[in-house]
């Protein structure tokens, strides 16, 4: 089943390195400009504002810079950038070259993901292609003393190393654990240089935004959310895929767009998001609303919510990297928690317990993983009271004693 | 601040290159990558060797290798079966598909069978959520798996 690739920004028309050319044109400074009135935010779920990341690398005195494609989509549930990597190669590794020459930067590290091994091929023959048409390598198309080449770096199976500091620890032959943030890669990232890190959509975005201008782009979607998302819908519906969405786009919308029948309730922003129930499926995909990296997982009636989030926990368990303590302890305690509930041996004071656990998880983890490992759990807890009965009788009762 | 690689090398072993080493530290991960794809598996003399060509200490080599799980110390199986074991693709039914494995292979999940051919293993989501239940054999991405579809895999291996 092939689903029609068509939305307003990304899958618009575009001649392939016209945005390069008019970046060019333009000049260094005026290309920052554009991606910052843009309100172009980054495409990985933070939503961090790309101009002012570009402008933070860019103002920097350091002697290099470079640029990094986060290309480590592992969130359950994503795949949209899979479509991007083997469909669209040109689309975002222009993209990364308008990056590169706002912010000064001679290398660029593509970095893919180990269970996308066998794009190698299709990629590296994109760069090949883009060398020989003189958009990579010295002096690219004709502006002097402008070089710059992309190197493909590949992960080697771990979800950690998607979280922007990890990647660059990975990149720089180490494990990949998170490091404390700040300073952030903008400041100090690839062997210490700043670095600017963005999503394979985000960059695919910034070279639509060079083509068409950042007024064409703000008119799409809503006020605080510009342009339009990718969204990998998979789960219990007709037409799973990647669909393109303007900002602003309601559950109840998308879940008619992938011909999904009798919904229970909807995962966003995979293991790390929030579970929806069906009362709120007005609420929309949107920064202001529900910020996602792209996942969107559908539960019909049939199935068991606990269940989803008991499998989102062994995710995490499997994928913490275990530097932190609140990831490393918590997550089993939560994951053995919910097994707890499952049963209807979870008393109510234990709830509360764990609920206070994962409040510190959200506090005190280090990274992004930590701190959105629990959104699951306490979703579960406030927005799913029908699927669990608590036990009135005290004697499973634990407490966090290892 | 990246350390430049101690001395220039090309370890060769039973006449074929095994890897080569010029570079700096950021180039561990894909010298680990080369000899894991060669060998399937990286020994403690290949830790040895990276780590004295690299300038750094073998224990280092050997945290880096047991971080990534595409890495391994010892040696698996010739070809590796990945189930995607992803709320997706569970829902789309993947534990079939790993039971139709184990019951053809004649082993458990996370075992090797006993002529060193296929390890069989659970991951993470792989990326292929629109296409469950989907599996990874070694490098190639497999979608749309159905129980009958285990036995044409397994038969190809042969």
């Amino acid at each position: 089943m092939k689903i029609g690739r068509e939305g307003p920004v990304i899958f618009s028309e575009i001649e392939p390195y016209a945005g390069l050319k008019n970046a060019l044109n333009l000049g260094k400074t005026k290309v920052r400009d554009t991606v910052r009135d843009s309100n172009l935010k980054g495409r990985g779920g933070a939503g961090f504002p790309t101009g002012l990341k570009w402008n933070f690398v860019a103002v920097s005195p350091a002697e290099k810079k470079y640029v990094v494609c986060n290309a480590d989509e592992g969130e359950p549930g994503t795949f949209k950038d899979r479509v991007l990597l083997t469909e669209y190669p040109g689309l975002f590794l222009e993209g990364m070259i308008i990056g590169a020459f706002s912010i000064g930067a001679k290398q660029g590290f593509l970095y893919l993901r180990g269970e996308y091994k066998s794009f190698l091929g299709i990629l590296e023959k994109k760069l090949e292609e883009m060398r020989k048409d003189g958009v990579l390598g010295t002096d690219i198309m004709g502006k002097k003393g402008f070089s710059f080449d992309i190197e493909i770096r590949m992960g080697s199976g771990a979800y950690v190393c998607g979280e922007e500091t990890a990647l660059i620890e990975s990149i720089e032959g180490n494990r990949g654990e998170p490091r404390n943030r700040p300073p952030f890669p903008a400041n100090t990232g690839y062997n210490g240089y700043p670095t600017v890190v963005n999503n394979v959509e985000t960059f695919a975005v910034v070279t639509h935004i060079l083509v068409k201008g950042a007024e064409w782009f703000k008119s799409i979607g809503t006020e605080k959310s510009a342009g339009s998302k990718l969204l990998s819908i998979s789960g219990d519906c007709k037409k799973p895929g990647v669909y393109e969405i303007p900002f602003g786009t309601s559950i109840k919308e998308i879940l008619k767009m992938a011909d999904a029948k009798d919904t229970k309730a909807v995962q966003v922003g995979g293991a790390s998001g929030v579970c929806i129930a069906k009362s709120r499926f007005d609420r929309k995909i949107a920064y202001e609303d529900l910020s996602t990296g792209g996942s969107f997982i559908i539960f019909n009636q049939s199935r068991n919510i606990i269940d989803a989030a008991k499998n989102f926990l062994q995710f995490f368990e499997e994928e913490s990297c275990g530097q932190c303590t609140p990831c490393r302890e918590g997550i089993p305690v939560l994951l053995e928690g919910v097994e707890m509930l499952k049963a209807g041996e979870c008393t109510q004071v234990y709830l509360k317990e764990l609920l206070s656990l994962s409040e510190t998880m959200q506090l005190a983890s280090k990274c992004g993983l930590g701190q959105s490992a629990p959104n699951m759990f306490i979703s579960v807890i406030d927005n799913f009271k029908k699927e669990y009965t608590l036990s009135k009788v005290n004697k499973k009762e634990k407490k966090f004693n290892g | 601040m990246a350390k430049q690689c101690a001395v220039k090398k090309k370890v060769v072993r039973e006449g074929k290159e095994l890897f080569v080493c010029d570079e700096t530290r950021a180039r561990l991960l894909p010298v680990l990558q080369q000899v894991q794809d060669k060998k399937g598996y990286i020994s403690d003399a290949d830790m040895q060797e990276i780590a004295d060509s690299l300038g750094i200490h073998p224990v280092e080599v050997y945290s880096v290798i047991t971080f990534y799980s595409f890495l391994n110390t010892r040696k698996k199986g010739k070809h590796i079966i990945r189930v995607s074991s992803c709320i997706s693709n569970v829902m789309a039914g993947s534990e079939k598909i790993l039971k139709e494995f184990e019951r053809a292979l004649k082993i458990k999940v996370g075992e090797t069978t006993k002529d060193k051919r296929v390890t069989l293993e659970r991951a993470s989501c792989i990326g292929m959520c629109d296409q469950a239940p989907a599996i990874m054999v070694d490098d190639k991405l497999i979608g749309n798996m159905a129980p009958q579809g285990v036995k044409t895999i397994i038969r190809d291996f042969k």
